[in-house]
């Protein structure tokens, strides 16, 4: 990674120009062409430090979505993680700290779809599903600054 | 419910990102039946209204070195969770910053904040000087650092009923 990398990944985060040829124009920022953009974006990609190039949506403008949580006996925690994974639905799931060991985001066309896949991974599961809807949102977007140190 | 049938189209067709070609915003088009302007108009327009909260490079912090990551949970009164919320999503080591249920007895906390460092002691300390700079530290408060993640992905938010365009 270097010093055109860091720009690329810190300066465009959050508004990616809306115009026909948006690599060529990051490109003039950076002083390098539309391709190697892409070039870069593509190795970027490849090696994982860049998921895509794409939105975040604000949390409840589309669809219906909620934080799930369940307490997985150590010894199962592979295989109820994999049955969750398995949802379409399902775009975070991870292992925390917790009595509470199994966290996901379900996000859906509407509420009872979400409630539909909650009802299905419980009773697939045999375990409890705790479901916390977001109601409120207090974040202010003041961009998360990575530090290259 | 803020968006329409055709900006939901859009969104959705997005969740995958962009390809990395030379007209990024014209083949999204082709997947949903709109041409480049339309898709440039309709994407300003998203981000104008604050639905795409932001449009760009999406990055995964685990491989940039950011390897700790903090979902704190706190137990805060009612009636002071909103004033409080409000100022831990100002911090600028907190990257969300939500209320949410309580589901007692199993579950006291009712404000969610995540933070991202590159190692637990990093975050600990984060923490610790938000709780102790936002006068919060005498609240109930935990975090669930994460172990692993098993997986991530753009949302897919499916077909609905909208009101027609």
């Amino acid at each position: 990674m270097d010093a055109i990398d860091r720009r690329l990944l810190d300066e465009f985060q959050h508004d990616l120009p809306l115009v026909p040829d948006p690599y060529a124009a990051i490109g003039r920022e950076l002083g390098i062409g539309a391709a190697e953009v892409i070039t870069r974006l593509d190795r970027l990609c490849r090696a994982g430090c860049v998921s895509r190039v794409g939105a975040v949506i604000k949390p409840g403008c589309a669809g219906a979505s909620t934080l799930a949580a369940m307490a997985v006996p150590g010894d199962r925690l592979e295989q109820v993680a994999a049955l969750v994974s398995e949802y379409p639905e399902v775009n975070h799931n991870y292992q925390r700290e917790h009595r509470l060991n199994l966290w996901f985001v379900v996000t859906a066309a509407s509420r009872e779809d979400v409630d539909r896949v909650l009802a299905d991974i419980r009773r697939r599961s045999g375990i409890e599903v705790l479901d916390l809807p977001m109601l409120e949102d207090f974040h202010i977007n003041l961009g998360f600054g990575l530090q290259w140190t | 419910m803020d968006v329409t049938a055709r900006e939901l189209d859009l969104i959705n067709a997005l969740a995958s990102g962009l390809d990395l070609c030379d007209a990024p915003y014209a083949q999204l088009g082709l997947a949903v039946g709109m041409d480049e302007v339309e898709v440039i108009e309709r994407l300003t327009e998203l981000r104008r209204r604050g639905i795409v909260r932001r449009l760009g490079i999406i990055v995964r912090h685990h491989e940039l070195g950011y390897r700790a990551n903090a979902m704190v949970v706190w137990d805060i009164p009612d009636s002071e969770v909103a004033e409080i919320g409000r100022r831990l999503g100002q911090c600028p080591e907190v990257t969300l910053c939500y209320r949410r249920p309580r589901r007692l007895p199993d579950w006291p906390y009712n404000l969610f904040t995540m933070v991202h460092g590159k190692d637990r002691q990093t975050v600990e300390t984060a923490i610790a000087a938000i709780a102790e700079r936002e006068g919060v530290a005498q609240h109930p408060h935990q975090p669930l650092f994460s172990l692993r993640r098993f997986k991530q992905c753009g949302a897919r938010y499916g077909r609905r009923l909208a009101a027609a365009e």
